[in-house]
């Protein structure tokens, strides 16, 4: 496998982030509720260019106690131009300690890539990025 | 099928109260139900749609997987140890067929 741009970049959190397009954004809002995404520390890591739709790598990193009184419930990860726009969703709990994860999604074309984290508070954070996909991952 | 393996990596060993890293991967084709074979059928959707680690018999994180996450599924991600103990880690495909893996840690 390869990819351009792997150095990736950090997005950090941003309001708007949760103003999605179609049918992510109506995804999210049920995910949310329609509530406003925090100013939650989230660094979302996506490679800029990704050379091969088939498997481009996230990471994400929240800044979270990780204890009981107050952590990650659940980080949804999204991508608006596949054909299901979600990906992943990660259901955590205080005995990580920390709250980062990794994985590998397949993206069918360039397209924006969202992470909607949900707090034990019922507060929710997001973050998004664009990735440019040069050859798609969805056919065969 | 290729055959379906489940890897795990976990450290032995780990100081009380320190976050260690986790890593599994399980060889998968993640048959999304879009793709078509050399004669151009459809190849059914056949995926790894649950992904569950636990400790000593609690759930420590689960992921649910659309056809979106790329073959051969990989994750990293944290633990705290502060107890010797085992990993069960579970994965299950389409139509309920799992596949498990365990591995142990000692403190101190």
């Amino acid at each position: 496998m390869h990819w351009l741009g792997a150095a990736g970049f950090g997005a950090m959190v941003s309001k708007n982030a949760l103003a999605g397009s179609d049918e992510a954004a109506a995804r999210i809002n049920e995910i949310t509720g329609g509530a406003e995404g925090d100013d939650a520390l989230i660094i979302l890591d996506l490679p800029e260019i990704a050379e091969n739709g088939n498997a481009v790598k996230v990471a994400f990193d929240i800044d979270s106690p990780m204890t009981e009184e107050n952590y990650v419930k659940a980080v949804h990860i999204l991508a608006d131009g596949n054909p299901e726009p979600e990906v992943a969703t990660f259901n955590f709990s205080p005995a990580m300690g920390a709250c980062y994860a990794t994985t590998r999604m397949r993206l069918s074309k360039t397209q924006k890539v969202y992470v909607v984290a949900a707090f034990s508070d019922g507060s929710y954070g997001s973050a998004s990025a664009t990735v440019k996909v040069t050859i798609g991952g969805c056919g065969g | 099928m290729a055959k379906v393996k489940p890897r795990v990596k976990v450290p032995k060993t780990a100081d009380a109260g320190e976050i260690i890293e986790i890593k599994t991967l399980i060889s998968h084709p993640m048959h999304s139900g879009r793709a078509v074979d050399g004669d151009g059928n459809l190849v059914p959707r056949q995926i790894i749609h649950s992904f569950r680690a636990s400790f000593n018999g609690k759930l420590v994180m689960s992921v649910d997987l659309k056809p979106s996450v790329s073959a051969n599924p990989f994750f990293t991600f944290p633990f705290k140890a502060t107890a010797s103990g085992t990993f069960d880690f579970i994965w299950i495909e389409d139509g309920g067929k799992e596949y498990t893996k365990s591995k142990k840690i000692s403190i101190g």
